[in-house]
């Protein structure tokens, strides 16, 4: 583990460090006083979330006719939302599962939040398919349980059902991946941690470990098995809610293409959604020296590759109507593109295909303003993206009699903004108590790493 | 032996100690301890302690608050005593009547546990052979509309019928003696018994005249005849028998004369079939695109003033003849017409719906040359049911300003409403000492009236009818009165001294008047018993009524049909019409009635007002019509959506001024606007009042005739915005194969033309031929096995004319909620089924091709309908297409809808949890979601808030609740019933024996619903049908719902 690394790379711990300044550097956050940006930031977002609980309370008691949606659109926001977030809590795993196995270093310094932020997007993504439903106090019946009511089973040909089994293992691994990785880090909290009630808080939490080198051997063991079970699922979860659309017959859902390109999306949100995070994140918890430039240059890289996966797939599904020579086809993207929607067509395009490729340019890349900004900018255009995909395709579908147009109402917006409220309350919550970077695994590589290692006093 | 056994209680009894017997009388052994326990001081100290009240206060909370949460018991009471005719969960039919003072037809009215809740066209009648309109269709919801009056009223307050019978005739008599005019205004009158109470009335009171007013009024018809033919007579006409149909400015499918019979005739002459390749040619002359204009094989867009001098200049091209005339816009349109006209001698029939006599007069001419009377037009069955007297209207408003009219009885009309000058009448009503309504609602003439005798619903009343020469039908109540109401009939008769009731009295009319001369049935209670039965009575011969005195009193004796002159004095004729055409001046406005509403007599009711228009797709308004060149220079938005604000403009005739939102009607020529009648009601009840302006207003009069085409008006730019609620925002079908039509030349040449066969490029070997296969061949999925019975329905679209009905009729069968405009405007309407309806565009795949025209701008072009007369409108009825392999069963994640073993595609109301997601994997989006709770909800203050709207409800169909998806079932509790009874005759159910609400309604038979497994099936038939095509077949959907091509009437040369 410890060799040196070669020269040409950048060093992922900055300053002079020791093991104990990086224990110390990452409880801090936890064992100090909030600071007034963060109780600011956190107030913002509990209000937002109480919002967003106030509208789904409205819904569940109105009905969902308070929402935009009509005959002919009946999915809008909701589900636009949902594969959103899904989309976004796709990063934490993949940063997790799949570099841990290729053994990609710079992933220590942000899994942690980088699965926390999975675990907080899941949760919001598993609001809507649940509150979009009409009768959401019979949400327990797409769960194939025994029941009273007869011979009634579940439809396993409905892509919603993949979807439930979908959501529901992802999120599972997802907390279990995350949990564990979390117990050494506990347990350092729990020695720091000189009030009793929080040591024993943090006692539970950590299991009870010892750090031993059998507990130890057995973490690694686990960690590995745990990557390989998540790996398939980072592709699994989005090709299956993808499936929702592609399994259809409305012209432009009904897609082959929609696996891959939904998995490359939802990669490519979920690392702008980590960078949006992070850069706060260094600056409002001092991790500067851990979450370098370095660790958000080869994010951006991967937003190069993810985000062309993603203009090549737009091009492709332009040049596959045309070539099907279905008129259905043919008319659905171009209406896209011109018709009344047109505007977030290209606000997607610019966003998600344009404004990436400026990552190739050094100077931007390794910027954390511009980072930043365009981190957003993706965020946004991935949130148009799945708005195209639904309302366009379906505002115009077969029969021009029932073309209509959809308009959000103000409870759409409610619980939009309010599930981003919910997502950052829990985030907030997250940095302030939980260590927000993997402080033992990083210990791992302080020697190989980083810029200056200091000795370990002993 | 009597049981002497004895038991004692114990020894103390046995040895009757004197403790025990001193203790005998007490119920308990020892005395209770009450005077200790009550007389206690420390009971006067004791409290309940916190913990004990809180424990309590805790356990009461909680139970009532357990009591609370159950959910409220609806309690459902068994007849004591079963009536004889009732089984509960067993419909009961009754023939009747239906008649609105415009309208006729004869019903069969469908009860359940003695509430009538649906009303369709009896099949006996044959007038309208079991069709019926929207607005027969929905008069059983009018039946509960909880505006009605529950009492008579006087001077506003609720009364007694005997002190208003008391004050009636006091008044009346006073009247009467000192020689004062008493006066009855009333509809047409189609009722003979009702016409015989008249004529009682007017023996006791001998000062009486009847005045009979139409609000839409076709009084020129009887009186050109009168100038043609020497008899003031509206003919019954043919339009099954014409091979050639001209009709001028005259909507008669669906709101002229007989609806109904019309469209059943104009249909089955132009139903195809391997045996029947001929069909009739329909050209419409006329300004507003008409549901009938719609439905034309050509049509000729002409400016209203320019109608009347087509139809001289077609007369000159036929006969030669000179009557001078004046160029219009199409002359050249119209001499085509007058020259294929010529070439239909004695095969053609000129309908014309101007109630101008000069006109008609020119019209009559035409028939007259071409043969049409004796062919197309029977002289010898009159239709009765215009008898109104525009200018005797006119003289009794004047009368009545001058004070000269004592009493004023108003029956089946509201003057005050449907006249232009309704508020002079109602000034007018104020000078009559004694005014009476007998309407059943205080609308805006009846609350002007002192007295209020409300009528009963027809649904409530004894009546009859005599709609035209020799067919009498009747009708009976088949619910007691729901207020304190009595058939218009009793009350004419009680003021008049007779305390008959409605029933005897009918019945002795018919005894002594009809009875008499229909010797073939023994005993008149076995033919009163039958003919209730039936509904109806046909007499070859015609019965004479009493007359009714009117003012001025009709025509005397006529000479016979037979030896009538044909050419009236045409010269004179042309010359008014040239005259009246030159001074149209400004913009001219078209008055006319919406299929649905018609006069508004019901606006009331909502599932009329949420019937969308046929032509326009509009709901709940009326609004000014423009041709949307026009609306676009003036800068009007032609668009519709929810967030597409329509401009309000002020149209102004003279002083008057209506304020409505501009609507952009393809078809209408520049310098036309067009408003429907029916609304801007102001005491209709909650439903329709404050919607839209009153058009009445507008009518015009002409030489004592009321004008619906108006001249002179001017209209302002836009006022503001108003949002209008239409279900169809989108007019063409942008180059797609979804109606698909041919013209009879092709069709003649090949039945496959224009549905030429369907077939995918594919390179599986297994399937198709030459690397093509059909869609329903390139299948992943198992196809289903329907081993009894498969039930399907066909619709032709040659026979579909877009009226409605249907939607209504499947409204009231499957209890659709109504949404409000509100809801309609968001495009939530919850009808089950929809009339699309497209507008041919200039803009297609050929014309973009030869022009060049790129593809974003070909769609955006193809977006907007023509304007020209190349414009065509095509109408398709859409449900549920219960497809085989249908894509909303396979996504649904809790199986809520399932395919039966009888093909149908169901909906498990219980089951669905609402992901919607079966809706949008609708190719044909039919399916309908409960967006909110609808039923029993005070923002939706319509039919299903209210107790008495709820009696309308079918028990047979679930009320569905929040949260779960509907759609078409294809009346599967229709199918059930059907198959039970067929069960219980232990036979298969026979074809044509179950109907589906929607089929039933159709006036033109246009939709054919049956078993498929059943060889010899009507939709069998259709399905081996060559023009037969499924709803996008490339879907690979395999619906069972399949559709007729339709064949226009043309020549192949332009192609659809």
């Amino acid at each position: 583990m410890s060799h040196q690394s070669a020269s040409v790379r950048e060093p992922l711990i900055l300053g002079e460090k020791t093991y104990h300044q990086i224990t110390e550097d990452i409880a801090k956050p936890i064992e100090g006083k909030a600071n007034n940006l963060f109780k600011i930031l956190f107030t913002i977002s509990a209000l937002l979330a109480l919002w967003g609980v106030a509208c789904f309370s409205y819904t569940i008691g109105t009905g969902i006719g308070v929402w935009g949606l009509n005959k002919t659109v009946g999915w809008a926001w909701d589900i636009t939302n949902f594969v959103w977030w899904v989309g976004i809590g796709h990063a934490g795993t993949l940063i997790s599962a799949i570099l841990l196995l290729f053994r990609q270093r710079w992933r220590m310094s942000i899994n942690r939040s980088a699965e926390a932020m999975t675990i907080f997007a899941v949760i919001c993504a598993a609001l809507f398919p649940v509150m979009h439903m009409g009768r959401v106090w019979l949400a327990y019946w797409v769960l194939p349980l025994p029941n009273q009511f007869g011979s009634l089973w579940v439809n396993f040909n409905s892509p919603l059902l993949w979807d439930v089994f979908a959501i529901s293992t992802y999120f599972t691994v997802s907390l279990v991946f995350w949990y564990t990785g979390l117990i050494p880090d506990f347990a350092t909290i729990r020695d720091r941690q000189v009030k009793p009630k929080m040591k024993r808080i943090y006692s539970i939490l950590s299991f009870g470990w010892s750090g031993s080198a059998k507990q130890w051997s057995r973490f690694e063991e686990v960690s590995l098995v745990l990557a390989g079970l998540s790996t398939p699922l980072v592709l699994s979860v989005h090709t299956i809610v993808s499936m929702d659309f592609a399994t259809s017959v409305i012209p432009g859902w009904h897609t082959t293409i929609f696996p891959p390109y939904f998995v490359a999306g939802a990669v490519f949100s979920g690392f702008a959604m980590v960078l949006t995070l992070l850069i706060i994140m260094r600056k409002v918890l001092h991790l500067e020296d851990y979450i370098t430039i370095a660790h958000v240059e080869s994010m951006n890289k991967i937003i190069i590759i993810t985000g062309s996966i993603v203009g090549v797939a737009y091009l492709t599904e332009l040049f596959v109507s045309w070539y099907s020579g279905v008129e259905y086809e043919q008319y659905a993207f171009l209406n896209r593109a011109t018709g009344p929607y047109w505007w977030s067509y290209w606000s997607m395009m610019t966003c998600n295909v344009i404004t990436p490729q400026l990552f190739w340019f050094k100077k931007i890349r390794k910027s954390l303003m511009a980072t930043f900004i365009i981190s957003i900018f993706v965020n946004i255009g991935m949130w148009f993206e799945r708005f195209v995909i639904i309302v366009t395709s379906l505002h115009r579908d077969y029969l021009p009699s029932s073309w209509t147009m959809f308009h959000p109402t103000f409870i759409d917006i409610g619980i939009f903004l309010g599930t981003i409220g919910i997502f950052f309350t829990l985030f907030l919550l997250f940095s302030r108590t939980f260590p927000v970077i993997a402080l033992n695994e990083l210990k791992t590589i302080l020697k190989s790493t980083s810029e200056n290692p200091k000795p370990p006093h002993h | 032996m009597s049981n002497t056994k004895k038991y004692w209680k114990g020894i103390e009894e046995l040895q009757e100690t004197p403790e025990f017997l001193n203790h005998k009388q007490n119920e308990f052994a020892e005395e209770l301890p009450v005077d200790k326990f009550l007389g206690d001081d420390k009971l006067v100290n004791t409290n309940t302690n916190r913990r004990d009240f809180l424990k309590v206060l805790g356990f009461s909370v909680t139970a009532a608050s357990l009591a609370a949460c159950e959910t409220p018991v609806r309690k459902a009471i068994p007849y004591l005593n079963k009536p004889e005719e009732i089984t509960p969960g067993v419909a009961n039919y009754y023939a009747s009547s239906y008649w609105d003072g415009q309208d006729f037809a004869s019903v069969v009215v469908k009860t359940r546990e003695a509430r009538p809740i649906k009303v369709d066209g009896n099949e006996l009648c044959s007038i309208t052979s079991g069709g019926s309109t929207a607005r027969v269709q929905a008069s059983v919801l009018s039946l509960y509309d909880s505006n009605r009056l529950r009492k008579p009223q006087m001077n506003g307050k609720e009364a007694e019928w005997s002190t208003v019978d008391k004050e009636v005739k006091s008044k009346l008599e006073a009247t009467a003696q000192r020689g004062g005019n008493i006066r009855i205004l009333t509809s047409t009158i189609i009722s003979p018994s009702i016409k015989a109470a008249v004529a009682e009335f007017t023996i006791a009171y001998p000062t009486t005249q009847v005045v009979t007013y139409d609000a839409v009024s076709l009084k020129a018809i009887a009186d050109a005849h009168l100038a043609t033919h020497g008899k003031a007579m509206i003919p019954t006409y043919q339009f099954d028998k014409a091979d050639f149909i001209l009709g001028i400015g005259c909507d008669f499918l669906t709101n002229w004369l007989s609806p109904v019979e019309y469209a059943r005739q104009y249909a089955s002459k132009r139903k195809l079939s391997k045996d029947k390749k001929e069909m009739s040619r329909h050209v419409q002359i006329e300004s507003l695109l008409s549901l009938t204009g719609s439905n034309a094989d050509k049509r000729v867009a002409l400016k209203p003033s320019q109608l009347g001098l087509a139809a001289i200049s077609i007369y000159n091209k036929l006969t030669g003849s000179s009557i001078s005339t004046a160029a219009t816009d199409k002359d050249n349109a119209i001499s085509e017409v007058a020259k294929e006209l010529a070439s239909y001698k004695g095969k053609a029939l000129v309908v014309c719906g101007i109630n101008d006599p000069a006109i008609q007069q020119v019209v009559n001419a035409i028939n007259t040359y071409l043969g049409a009377y004796g062919n197309t037009i029977n002289t010898d069955v009159i239709d009765y049911t215009r008898q109104g007297n525009d200018a005797a209207v006119a003289n009794l408003v004047s009368e009545m300003n001058a004070g000269s009219v004592d009493a004023l009885i108003i029956h089946g009309t509201n003057p005050v409403y449907s006249l232009a000058n309704g508020d002079a009448f109602k000034t007018a009503l104020s000078k009559v000492d004694l005014s009476i309504s007998l309407s059943d609602v205080a609308d805006e003439t009846a609350s002007a009236c002192k007295i209020i005798a409300p009528n009963s619903h027809f649904l409530e009343s004894w009546s009859d009818a005599n709609p035209r020469t020799g067919h009498y039908t009747l009708g009976q109540p088949v619910i007691n009165p729901l207020g304190s109401t009595r058939e218009a009939l009793v009350s004419l008769l009680n003021w008049a001294g007779n305390t008959t009731n409605a029933r005897d009295y009918i019945a002795k009319y018919w005894e002594v008047m009809l009875y008499a001369t229909s010797a073939e049935i023994a005993g008149f209670s076995t033919f009163w018993n039958k003919t209730l039965n039936a509904g109806l009575l046909v007499k070859s011969t015609e019965i004479v009524t009493n007359s009714v005195p009117t003012v001025p009193p009709a025509p005397s004796s006529t000479p016979a049909i037979s030896d009538i002159k044909p050419v009236a004095d045409l010269f004179a004729a042309g010359s008014s019409i040239v005259s009246s055409a030159k001074s149209a001046k400004g913009i001219e406005v078209v008055i006319y009635e919406k299929t649905g509403l018609g006069w508004g007599g019901q606006a009331n009711n909502p599932w009329l007002q949420e019937l969308p228009d046929p032509v326009t797709k509009v709901t709940w308004d009326n609004y000014v019509l423009m041709n949307p060149d026009e609306m676009r220079e003036k800068g009007f938005n032609v668009l519709m959506g929810q967030e597409q604000f329509s401009d309000t403009v002020d149209v102004t005739i003279g002083t008057k001024k209506l304020s409505l939102p501009a609507v952009a009607q393809p078809g209408l020529p520049k310098g036309v606007v067009a408003i429907a009648v029916g609304y801007g009601r102001t005491a209709a009840g909650k439903t329709a009042n404050g919607i839209g302006a009153n058009a009445f207003s507008l009518v015009g009069t002409s030489g004592g005739y009321y004008q619906f085409n108006v001249s002179g008006a001017s209209i302002s730019g836009s006022t503001g915005k108003y949002n209008i609620a239409a279900t169809q925002t989108h007019h063409t079908m942008m180059g797609r194969q979804i109606v698909k039509e041919t013209t009879l030349e092709e069709y003649k040449k090949d039945s496959k033309a224009g549905n030429e066969d369907l077939l995918l490029a594919t390179n599986l070997k297994n399937v198709g031929k030459d690397g093509k296969a059909k869609p329903q061949e390139l299948d992943l999925w198992q196809n289903f096995e329907y081993k009894n019975h498969f039930w399907n329905m066909a619709i032709d679209l040659n026979s579909c004319i877009g009226c409605g009905s249907c939607v209504v009729s499947c409204t009231a069968e499957n209890n659709v909620p109504v949404v409000g405009k509100d809801e309609v405007r968001r495009s939530r309407e919850m009808h089950w089924m929809r009339i699309d309806r497209y507008f041919t565009s200039s803009m297609n795949e050929e014309v973009a091709e030869k022009d060049g025209v790129g593809a974003i701008d070909k769609f955006l072009k193809m977006e907007v309908p023509a304007t020209d007369d190349s414009l065509e409108v095509v109408f398709q009825p859409v449900m549920c297409q219960h497809c085989n392999q249908a894509p909303c069963e396979t996504v649904c994640p809790v199986l809520a809808t399932t395919h039966s073993l009888e093909g149908l595609n169901q909906m498990t109301y219980n089951r669905c949890i609402g992901t919607r997601y079966c809706a949008n994997n609708c190719p044909y989006k039919v399916r309908r979601f409960n967006w909110f709770r609808y039923n029993e909800n005070e923002a939706f203050d319509f039919n299903m808030y209210d107790d008495m709207g709820k009696m309308v409800l079918n028990p047979d169909v679930t009320v569905r609740s929040r949260g779960v998806m509907e759609k078409c079932s294809m009346c599967v509790q229709r199918i059930q019933a059907g198959k039970l009874s067929a069960k219980k005759k232990s036979e298969r159910p026979a074809d044509g024996s179950i109907k589906t609400a929607c089929q039933q309604a159709c006036p033109t038979n246009a939709i054919t619903f049956g078993d498929f497994n059943d060889a010899n099936s009507a939709v069998r038939k259709a399905w081996n049908d060559e023009r037969k095509y499924q709803l996008l077949e490339e879907v690979g959907t395999q619906p069972s719902v399949y559709y007729l091509t339709k064949v226009r009437n043309k020549p192949a040369t332009t192609k659809a």
